[in-house]
């Protein structure tokens, strides 16, 4: 049941010019960062032999550019995640998946999973940029691992907030736009923090940059991929909820 | 609860704050039945369909489809449901037969058979020339076909239309009343609409409901026959005096209508007709035109609406209610 609605998600987001142009769109400008990343690690090469210990091509190419990935996907991912619930309730598809047998949960799932299926579309095609420098040099596989990780988590926390404010609205417009307001809120939350002495824990916690960056060093810790799990856990139940409700109205 | 009732409806209310859309609705409809849903517009036929389907949780009252509770255990309810919205949920960039065979699935048909089922429901709802077609691109009587061939592509006990003739040209209407007509025979079928001569075309239960309360229960035949007495006219060449018709057997009432046209009550349980055209030959009336008045469907729902829009008619008036 949940595989069926997955692949109708996908399918209905692969028929639309949506998916393909930004699909087109990120790829090109993550490219261009990426040869610039690459062009900056020629010219400081030669520096780079002098130092004991150096980074290496993962350190100074890679991880800047996943960095840079997860801005330009925070822009685009409410463009795709807008419509997954708010365009059926416009469209008034929705009886018919309220109607079958499938439970909410299953309906939640269902769509959240076929988003995840493009995502990870996104994902390979991202990765085949680094793993084109192993035609000329070596990478360290473990911190590229460590970096995808944290951006496949980072994509799906992004997802999971991006289905629950589609499922507030029947405007997959103001859908878009409340993710995008929420999604920023998260990513600079931690900056207030300092502030005031004692709440910057609480704001570097929820801080979505945190947990990223330091997977992106390629430090692996249960804390930061649980930090995920919570996050997205969270929205699909809130998602969920938000579709019963639906039928409960008064 | 006999086994062949497929839908049991109890009690049922349905509030929109202090709004009451639906309030007490119940009844019951047996396998091979199709039970027309009336009332005029606001009525709450929508929202009562809606329940039914499981689209809107009920404020109180049950509902049963197949002997299955439908808040208990949805997921085998509704398995026994096709609905067709009043808008029906078509995925306007999939091709018919995408879709179709989409709705198939969820609906828990296994995989081997979607292709069979597919196949099936286009061809009951003439949809073969256009499976390959996108579905935004077809017209809104094969949009509204399709979204009947969703309702029934897992051959569902249950089949619940809301205004599924609405859009379509004449030929067409005619073609989903009998495409209503033949699912009647294997599954139960709700068919809510505003058509009168629908009702009578392809139901054989007719429920009305007006201001979210039952007014109307019954067979067709229970409620037409009980609508009122059956008059009749008839239009004469020659008319004679009213009191001559008035004086035949079976006759307690003539009332002229002018042109020679009577408008004849009939004693209770008496048919004069037969007496009628013998007097109108003997006598050289010139009898040329002989009708029963039936009561229709139409009468009963503008008195309902009339009574309702002037409450001061006396209580006495021919109207119908529980025939049931």
């Amino acid at each position: 049941m949940i595989r069926t609605l997955a692949l109708r998600e996908l399918r209905s987001l692969f028929l639309s010019p949506l998916a393909w142009a930004i699909l087109a769109v990120v790829v090109f400008l993550l490219a261009w960062l990426f040869l610039a990343q690459v062009e900056y690690f020629q010219r400081i090469q030669p520096q780079l032999v002098a130092i004991p210990n150096a980074p290496g091509l993962t350190a100074i190419v890679v991880a800047p550019m996943l960095g840079d990935a997860a801005i330009i996907l925070m822009l685009v991912t409410p463009l795709l995640t807008m419509r997954l619930i708010a365009d059926e309730r416009r469209n008034r598809t929705l009886p018919l998946l309220l109607s079958s047998p499938a439970s909410m949960t299953e309906i939640v799932l269902g769509k959240y999973l076929g988003l995840m299926l493009f995502f990870l579309v996104l994902l390979a095609l991202i990765a085949l940029m680094p793993l084109s420098l192993l035609m000329g040099g070596g990478l360290d596989f473990g911190t590229l691992a460590a970096g995808f990780l944290g951006l496949a988590l980072l994509l799906a926390a992004y997802g999971a907030a991006g289905l629950f404010m589609s499922a507030l609205t029947r405007q997959p417009t103001v859908a878009a736009i409340s993710t995008f307001g929420l999604l920023l809120l998260l990513w600079v939350i931690d900056w207030s923090g300092n502030a005031r002495p004692g709440m910057s824990g609480v704001f570097a916690y929820l801080s979505l940059l945190q947990h990223y960056s330091s997977l992106l060093k390629g430090m692996f810790d249960t804390k930061d991929v649980i930090y995920y799990l919570l996050f997205i856990l969270t929205f699909l139940v809130l998602s969920v909820r938000r579709l019963d409700a639906d039928r409960l109205q008064h | 609860m006999p086994s062949d009732v497929l839908i049991r409806v109890e009690n049922l209310h349905r509030y929109y704050g202090d709004l009451c859309a639906v309030r007490a609705l119940s009844f019951e409809l047996r396998k091979g039945e199709v039970l027309g849903f009336l009332g005029p517009n606001g009525a709450g036929k929508t929202t009562a369909m809606q329940v039914i389907s499981g689209n809107l949780a009920p404020s109180a009252g049950r509902v049963w489809i197949g002997g299955v509770d439908l808040l208990d255990e949805p997921r085998r309810a509704k398995a026994q449901l096709g609905y067709l919205p009043e808008q029906p949920p078509l995925y306007r960039e999939f091709t018919v037969d995408e879709y179709l065979a989409f709705c198939a699935r969820i609906h828990g048909v296994p995989r081997r058979d979607v292709v069979a089922a597919v196949a099936r429901a286009r061809a009951r709802c003439g949809l073969e020339a256009v499976g390959a077609r996108l579905i935004g691109n077809l017209s809104k009587g094969y949009q509204q076909r399709v979204g009947i061939a969703q309702a029934i592509i897992h051959t569902p006990a249950v089949v619940i239309l809301d205004e599924p003739t609405v859009g379509l040209d004449p030929i067409q209407i005619l073609e989903i009343r009998a495409l209503i007509r033949s699912l009647g025979e294997a599954h139960s079928v709700i068919v809510s609409t505003h058509i009168l001569p629908e009702v009578q075309a392809v139901c054989n239960r007719v429920l009305m409901i007006h201001r979210g309360e039952r007014v109307l229960y019954g067979s067709l035949e229970e409620v037409t026959r009980d609508a009122g007495e059956h008059g009749v006219t008839a239009a004469f060449r020659r008319p004679p005096p009213e009191e001559e018709i008035g004086a035949l057997p079976g006759v307690a009432g003539v009332e002229a209508l002018g042109d020679g046209r009577f408008r004849i009550r009939p004693a209770a349980g008496a048919d004069p007709r037969e007496a009628l055209v013998e007097h109108a030959v003997a006598r050289g009336w010139g009898l040329y035109e002989l009708a029963a008045e039936r009561a229709s469907l139409e009468r009963l729902f503008v008195e309902l609406a009339y009574r309702d829009a002037r409450p001061d008619m006396e209580a006495g008036d021919p109207v119908p209610t529980e025939a049931a």
